[in-house]
């Protein structure tokens, strides 16, 4: 069960691969637009240095909330 | 303080701009200004403004263009070298539109030059020392009562029309000691920048007001947020490629002071009605040459004066008015023939124009400009 | 995209912003943003100053008091700016050839006034909005447009710089400790004096290509494994610092402040009443 919401802001990213080379868990990956996007979110650890090395502000990591 | 005082040219550069209400200074020394910097240093705290000595002229005049922004009446004062040092910051204060006060009291040039004499050697570069269009206000005393009065009317226009005023000045008017009257409290108008009467939401910092082509201005700290930049930029500030919005901010820039030329050109005349020869002089020439045309005069000689106060925009309609009988125009100058070209152009060969030059450090003697209208008569 | 906070001080409409794909300047500047929001600062009393380059382009995205000024010069009108009006938060950010180069003089007075401002100097070791020339931090040997055969002069330490000058807080961060450079501008804007933060940072575009780090990647990467913490430093050798970068707080001292002698004397003289 995914801990984290890795949001990943389309129009502001670049592409630039630097939060997909720095995720510790290689929870990112680029999609067919060149665009992150999160595809092992059940393994991201909220640590947040995709979001703090994301230089077009594009990445936002939230706790995931609980459906109760 | 009494009203009659007997000052330097300098020192009442100093006094007048705190009557204006100038709180901000940034200086450098260079002679034969630094009086100006000393005295704002004496005085400005004592009336809670700021003082500041800056590492160069370059910063100095930077540190009054931030100091007007942040809501202050500002100036900074120098000379020929010091002056062309400051050129690249005027414009930005010219284009992102920010009123300031630079006293150039001028020396001999070019470069190191004459740093004690006198000379008239920088009108043209008041107009055209920085790069790009604008359209230049330059005033020129001739005594010290005008240093006084005329740098509280730089502030005036500088506040009025949201752009730098050159006060060009000499070193003989700057370094000349003369009774001043110092005018009371409230003999003259004080005039401050716009402001806005939106909220800060709705604030458009190039925005101009239709009645007047001159946006109000915030100032940091009031509330509002905006973007200053030197880029050419769009009514919010923001840099722009857009053909429409760059021509429109030009052209404004330039248009309105344009469209109000009437109403800041200053001037004087002296016997011109019946003349049929007219002295053009200005700052500390114009002393010497109403002597002599005095003194002509006096020799049943018809000549008149005219004296530009504003160099820029330069009073040509109104020198244009009078060439009615006229046949020569004379136009001595501290320098190679600068002012005698808007003379020129003014004239349009109407009437003979004669320049005499003199560069050697020194000022005309009464006789010499009299020998001039003699020859020429 | 970062908190609301975050998003609330910046000029959303001109998002995505103009600096290239993988430049560390947005790094540091959502690193100053972070700063800000913690420590409560309104966007109508901060005043965010730059010069012209890449770095300089900062403050059109950032919606507060923003003023983008002329190459080299900006700290000589930040220092206007507070001068008249002491309660702004002044941030003045700065590229290396526009602080170093045109700047230097400014910048070595600023020091010395220990003016309450803040200096963020985001040094990439190129001129990059222009193109790629070699600047005063541009390594020796280092390729550049106007070092087509590698730099030959030695460049500026420029916390040594700032220390010797006399600002009261110096510090060095990399793009690679994102969270170092909000600690650092933290203590630097909070600071009463003149405090300058220096962040090593790449132009991969400009600088990187012609000298081995052309991925934004290997630029972060290069800046991890050779940076070096300050304490750990002090006990190496001149040769095993060869080519590192030393991090770390160098300088954080209690000296008097410009602005705040100034007003000292205006009360003096009975000039606030």
């Amino acid at each position: 069960m995914a801990k984290f919401t890795v949001t990943i802001n389309e129009e502001w990213c670049k592409g630039c691969g630097l939060c997909i080379a720095i995720c510790p868990k290689k929870v990112l990956e680029f999609n067919e637009r060149v665009k992150s996007e999160p595809v092992r979110l059940d393994d991201c650890i909220g640590c947040h240095q995709c979001e703090n090395i994301c230089p077009d502000l594009a990445v936002t990591v939230k706790e995931a909330k609980l459906d109760v | 303080m009494s009203k009659v005082q007997f000052w330097q040219g300098n020192t009442a550069v100093a006094m007048g701009a705190i009557a204006a209400g100038c709180r901000f200074f940034g200086g450098y020394p260079i002679t034969p200004s630094s009086e100006i910097a000393e005295t704002m240093a004496l005085e400005l705290p004592k009336v809670g403004g700021r003082f500041i000595q800056m590492e160069d002229e370059i910063a100095s005049i930077a540190a009054v263009i931030g100091a007007s922004l942040a809501g202050y009446k500002a100036m900074t004062a120098t000379s020929g070298p010091g002056f062309s040092l400051k050129q690249e910051n005027l414009g930005l204060a010219y284009m992102a539109e920010v009123p300031i006060v630079v006293v150039n009291v001028m020396r001999g040039g070019p470069s190191t030059g004459l740093p004690t004499k006198v000379s008239q050697q920088d009108v043209m570069q008041a107009r055209w020392g920085t790069h790009g269009d604008h359209e230049t206000i330059a005033l020129a005393p001739a005594s010290v009562q005008e240093c006084y009065e005329l740098t509280i009317e730089a502030f005036n226009l500088a506040e009025r029309f949201r752009q730098p005023v050159i006060f060009l000045g000499d070193e003989v008017v700057g370094h000349m000691r003369e009774k001043i009257t110092v005018p009371d409290d409230g003999t003259f108008k004080i005039l401050g920048r716009k402001k806005p009467n939106v909220a800060p939401e709705e604030y458009v910092p190039y925005k101009p007001d239709p009645e007047d082509d001159i946006p109000p201005m915030a100032a940091f700290g009031d509330g509002y947020r905006w973007h200053v930049t030197g880029l050419t930029h769009d009514e919010w500030g923001f840099p722009t490629n857009d053909p429409e919005v760059i021509e429109k901010k030009i052209l404004r820039l330039v248009g309105k002071v344009r469209r109000f030329r009437d109403e800041i050109v200053k001037y004087e005349t002296y016997e011109v009605g019946d003349a049929d020869m007219i002295v053009v002089a200005y700052g500390s020439v114009s002393r010497t040459a109403l002597s002599a045309v005095r003194e002509a005069r006096s020799k049943g000689l018809k000549v008149g004066f005219f004296r530009p106060v504003t160099l820029w925009p330069f009073p040509d309609k109104e020198l244009q008015a009078l060439l009615g009988n006229v046949k020569a125009v004379l136009v001595p100058e501290l320098n190679c023939g600068q002012m005698v070209l808007e003379v020129e152009r003014v004239v349009s060969g109407r009437a003979k124009v004669l320049a005499k030059g003199l560069v050697n450090g020194e000022l005309f003697r009464p006789s010499e400009i009299f020998e001039f209208i003699k020859e020429v008569a | 995209m970062p908190s609301q906070e975050v998003l609330d001080w910046l000029r959303t409409r001109f998002f995505p912003h103009i600096w290239c794909p993988g430049c560390g300047h947005g790094i540091i500047m959502h690193a100053i943003l972070r700063a800000l929001v913690d420590l409560g600062k309104k966007k109508e009393e901060t005043v965010i100053a730059s010069g012209i380059g890449c770095s300089s382009r900062m403050p059109g995205y950032i919606d507060a008091c923003t003023l983008h000024t002329t190459h080299g010069r900006s700290l000589a009108f930040a220092t206007g700016v507070k001068l008249a009006n002491p309660k702004l938060t002044v941030i003045d950010v700065m590229g290396d050839g526009d602080c170093t180069a045109i700047g230097g003089n400014h910048f070595i007075h600023a020091c010395r006034r220990n003016i309450d401002i803040t200096a963020v100097v985001m040094n990439n070791n190129i001129y990059g909005m222009t193109g790629g020339q070699a600047s005063p931090t541009t390594p020796v040997g280092a390729y550049a447009t106007t070092a087509p055969y590698g730099v030959i002069d030695v460049p500026f330490d420029i916390c040594k710089l700032a220390a010797g000058a006399g600002a009261s807080y110096v510090a060095r961060a990399t793009v690679a400790h994102p969270l170092l450079i909000e600690k650092y501008v933290k203590t630097a804007i909070s600071k009463e004096g003149f405090a300058v933060v220096e962040v090593v940072t790449h132009c991969h575009t400009q600088f990187g290509r012609k000298n081995k780090r052309p991925r934004p990647i290997d630029n972060i990467n290069f800046f991890k494994e050779n940076s070096v913490m300050y304490n750990k430093a002090t006990s190496m050798s001149k040769e095993e610092l060869e080519g590192k970068i030393v991090i770390g707080e160098f300088v954080n001292a209690d000296l008097p402040e410009y602005v705040e002698q100034y007003m000292k004397l205006i009360e003096s003289l009975g000039g606030n009443r």
